[in-house]
C-alpha cells in the first residue's frame, strides 16, 4: 500500500496546476459572465497534452493513464468548471471510445486532431424521452447503399456548438432495449447533421449545451464504432471512464470552495475577531476537507482500477456520487460562510454553488449511481 | 552552444510555511517542493538558446533525494540532460560551498554559457550564481533582463535605477537572470513522458574530487543560528475623526508615538 504519487504524476499535477492558477483562474469568473467559450485556453489545455491525455503519443496524444488524468482534471475544475466539462467530454467520452473501439484508420483519422485540440468533439447519448433511461432511445440508424442514415434529435449535448466529432447512439436493430443500438462517429459536416437549441443553463456557462439534431444525415458505412448493435456497451464502459472524470471535476469544484472559505474566514472579522475562530465555522471547514479528501481517494482508487484493466462500474459510480455530492455539500457550506457575499457575484462561490450542481446530474445522476452500486452487490 | 543551467529546489511559497517550534528551521512535512520560479526562467532561456543556436541544455542541482523532482521538471521542460550532485556530507553547506561544488562540477561538462536565476525563493541570498562565476573565473553579469549571442559574445541588459544598462560579455560567462527575460513554457504531458525516460546522472563530492572539510558543514561560513516566523499582522485600527484636522492630528499621532516612524 502507498498513498504517494509518482514522480511523473507529480509532475503532471503540477504542470496543470500552474497552468489552471496561472492561465484559467484569472479569467474564469468573466467566461462564466460572459458565457463565452474558452477557445484559447482549449488551445493551452492542447498544447499540454490535456486535451487527449490516454491517447498514446503514435496518435498525438499523452500517452498517460487515468491517474494522470483525474489529477489534472481536478486543478483545471478548481479553476473553472466550465473548462473541465469541455476537457472531460473531449477525453472521456470522444477520445476514450474511439480508442477503445475504434478501427485503425478511425483513430488514425480522428485522433490526433482532437488530441491535438484542432477540434473537439461531443457525445450523444441523452434524448428528450431517453434520460436515465438512456436503452429506450429512439433515434434510428438504416443502411442505405454505402452508407447510414440517421434520424432522431439529442439533447443536452455538452461542446455540441463547437464540436468536429459527434459520437452518436442510435437503433440499428428493430428489438427495443440495449441491444440494437449502436454508436457512430458523425462529423460536423456530414450532411444532415445540425446543432439546434443552445440551452440557457444554471452553471457551467462556458460551455455550450446544445440539441443535435439528425435529419437524414449521411454517414459512411465505415464510420460505426464497435459492432452493430454493442452501441450500449460502448456507452455503459465509456461512461465507466467518463464518470470518473466527472469525479475529479467535482473534486475540484469542492477544493475550490474550501480554499476560497478558508481564506475568507481568515480575513472576514465579526464580533472583533476573525470568523475562522468560531467553531461554528471551524467544523464546516473540517467536514468539507474531510469529505474532500474521501472524494479524492475514492476517485484516484476508480482511476487507478481502470488503468490496471479492471472493471470499476461501481467503484466509478461511488467516485462519482460521493464527489459530486461533496462538490454541492462544500459549494453550500462556502456560500454559507460567505454569508451575503457568497450570495453575490463579486466572489466565486456563488459560481461554485451553479456549478457543483451538474456534477449530481450528468453522466448518471445520483440515483443511477446508487442503482449501479446497490445492483453490484445485489445482482 | 551547450549551455548549463543551475537549478534550485525551494518550497512552493503559495502553500503556508511554518518555522519549527524550536526555531531550527523550516517545517518541512507538508510542504510542495517546486523549482524556483527564476530557475525556470533560466532554463527557458537555456532552451531558447539551443533553439536559436543549437547545442544541449544541461541542468544541474545541488541538493537531497528530493531534489531529483525540479531536475525532471527541468527536462520535461526540454532540457537534455542532467546532472545531480547529492552527498549527505553536503548537509549545512552554505553558499559558498554550493558554488564551488556547482563550479566543479560545471568543469566536467561541456560549458559555453552558465544561467542561473537571479536569486532562490527560500532564502534570497542572489550569492551563488556570482560566486560560481569568481570559482569558475569566468565574466558575469547579474540580473540580466535581454540576453543576444552572435559571434562568442553575448549582448545582455540589465534593468537598473532609471534606465536599461547593456553590457557585452564574452563566453564563456556565467548570467544570472531576472524574470522579466521571458515567460518559461510549461511541461508538457509528453515532455514529461519524455523526462521520465531521461537518465539523471548522480554525483557525490568523491566523483568531483571534493572533500567534505572544504564544502560540509565545517566549512560554512554562513550558520543559521535561529528561525522566526514573521510577527502576526494585526488588524488596522480605525478612527472616526470629527473634522480632516482631527483626522490628521490622529494619524501624526499613530506614527509618532504607535508606529514610531516620525
Amino acid at each position: 500500500m502507498d498513498f504517494a504519487l509518482s514522480e511523473e504524476h507529480r509532475l503532471v499535477q503540477q504542470t496543470a496546476r500552474d497552468f489552471a492558477t496561472r492561465e484559467i483562474l484569472p479569467v474564469a469568473s468573466q467566461l462564466d459572465a460572459e458565457h463565452r467559450f474558452p477557445a484559447e485556453i482549449v488551445r493551452g489545455l492542447a498544447e499540454l497534452g490535456l486535451m487527449g491525455v490516454m491517447v498514446p503519443e503514435e496518435y498525438g496524444g499523452a500517452g498517460m493513464d487515468n491517474v494522470a488524468y483525474v489529477l489534472a482534471m481536478e486543478e483545471v475544475a478548481r479553476a473553472c468548471a466550465s473548462t473541465a466539462a469541455i476537457m472531460s467530454v473531449n477525453n472521456s467520452l470522444v477520445c476514450d471510445p474511439i480508442l477503445r473501439y475504434g478501427t485503425e484508420e478511425q483513430k488514425r483519422r480522428y485522433l490526433p486532431v482532437l488530441a491535438s485540440g484542432r477540434e473537439i468533439g461531443c457525445y450523444c447519448l441523452t434524448e428528450p424521452q431517453a434520460g436515465s433511461d438512456a436503452a429506450s432511445l429512439q433515434t434510428t440508424a438504416r443502411l442505405d447503399g454505402d452508407g447510414w442514415v440517421l434520424n432522431g434529435t439529442k439533447v443536452f449535448v455538452t461542446n455540441a456548438r463547437e464540436a468536429w466529432v459527434f459520437i452518436v447512439y442510435a437503433r440499428t436493430e428493430p428489438e427495443a432495449g440495449p441491444r440494437g443500438i449502436s454508436a457512430f462517429i458523425v462529423e460536423r459536416d456530414h450532411p444532415g447533421i445540425s446543432v439546434g437549441k443552445v440551452e440557457r443553463k444554471m452553471g457551467l456557462l462556458a460551455s455550450s449545451t446544445c440539441e443535435v439534431l439528425l435529419q437524414d444525415c449521411r454517414v459512411p458505412r465505415d464510420n460505426l464504432l464497435g459492432a452493430r448493435g454493442e452501441g450500449f456497451k460502448v456507452a455503459l464502459s465509456t461512461l465507466d471512464g467518463g464518470r470518473i472524470g466527472i469525479a475529479a471535476q467535482a473534486v475540484g469544484i469542492a477544493r475550490a470552495a474550501l480554499e476560497e472559505s478558508v481564506a475568507y474566514a481568515r480575513e472576514r472579522r465579526q464580533f472583533g475577531r476573525p470568523i475562522a475562530e468560531f467553531q461554528a465555522i471551524q467544523w464546516k471547514i473540517a467536514d468539507m476537507a474531510t469529505r474532500i479528501d474521501a472524494a479524492r481517494l475514492l476517485t484516484l482508487r476508480a482511476a487507478w482500477l481502470r488503468d490496471q484493466g479492471k472493471r470499476c462500474t461501481a467503484e466509478a459510480s461511488m467516485a462519482k456520487l460521493f464527489a459530486s455530492e461533496t462538490a454541492m455539500f462544500a459549494a453550500h457550506q462556502g456560500v454559507q460562510i460567505f454569508g451575503g457575499y457568497g450570495y453575490i457575484k463579486d466572489y466565486p462561490v456563488e459560481r461554485y454553488f451553479r456549478d457543483a450542481k451538474i456534477t449530481e446530474i450528468y453522466e448518471g445522476t445520483s440515483e443511477i449511481q446508487r442503482l449501479v452500486i446497490a445492483r453490484n452487490l445485489l445482482a | 552552444m551547450d549551455v548549463v543551467v543551475c537549478v534550485k529546489q525551494v518550497p512552493d511559497t503559495e502553500q503556508p510555511i511554518r518555522v519549527r517550534p524550536d526555531g531550527s528551521g523550516v517545517e518541512e512535512q507538508g510542504l510542495n517542493w517546486i523549482l524556483n520560479y527564476y530557475d525556470e526562467h533560466a532554463v527557458e532561456e537555456a532552451l531558447r538558446v539551443r533553439e536559436k543556436h543549437g547545442g544541449t541544455v544541461t541542468v544541474v542541482c545541488v541538493g537531497p533525494a528530493r531534489a531529483t523532482e525540479a531536475l525532471r521538471t527541468a527536462l520535461a521542460m526540454g532540457a537534455d540532460e542532467a546532472v545531480h550532485v547529492q552527498d549527505p556530507a553536503l548537509e549545512g553547506a552554505d553558499h559558498l560551498a554550493v558554488a564551488r561544488v556547482l563550479a566543479e562540477t560545471i568543469r566536467q561538462l561541456r560549458c559555453d554559457l552558465v544561467l542561473c536565476g537571479r536569486l532562490a525563493t527560500d532564502d534570497n541570498a542572489s550569492v551563488v550564481g556570482p560566486a560560481l562565476a569568481e570559482y569558475l573565473s569566468l565574466p558575469q553579469a547579474t540580473a540580466i533582463s535581454k540576453l543576444d549571442i552572435s559571434d562568442g559574445v553575448a549582448t545582455v541588459e540589465r534593468e537598473v535605477e532609471g534606465g536599461v544598462e547593456v553590457l557585452q560579455v564574452p563566453l564563456p560567462a556565467v548570467f544570472t537572470v531576472e524574470r522579466t527575460i521571458n515567460e518559461p513554457r510549461y511541461p508538457t504531458l509528453p515532455g514529461i513522458m519524455k523526462a521520465k525516460r531521461k537518465e539523471i546522472r548522480t554525483l557525490t563530492l568523491k566523483d568531483l574530487g571534493l572533500e567534505p572539510g572544504q564544502v560540509g558543514a565545517q566549512a560554512a561560513r554562513v550558520r543559521y543560528s535561529r528561525f522566526d516566523p514573521p510577527p502576526r499582522r494585526e488588524a488596522g485600527r480605525v478612527v472616526t475623526p470629527d473634522s480632516p484636522e482631527e483626522g490628521a492630528r490622529l494619524i501624526a499621532q499613530f506614527l509618532q508615538e504607535t508606529a514610531k516612524v516620525l
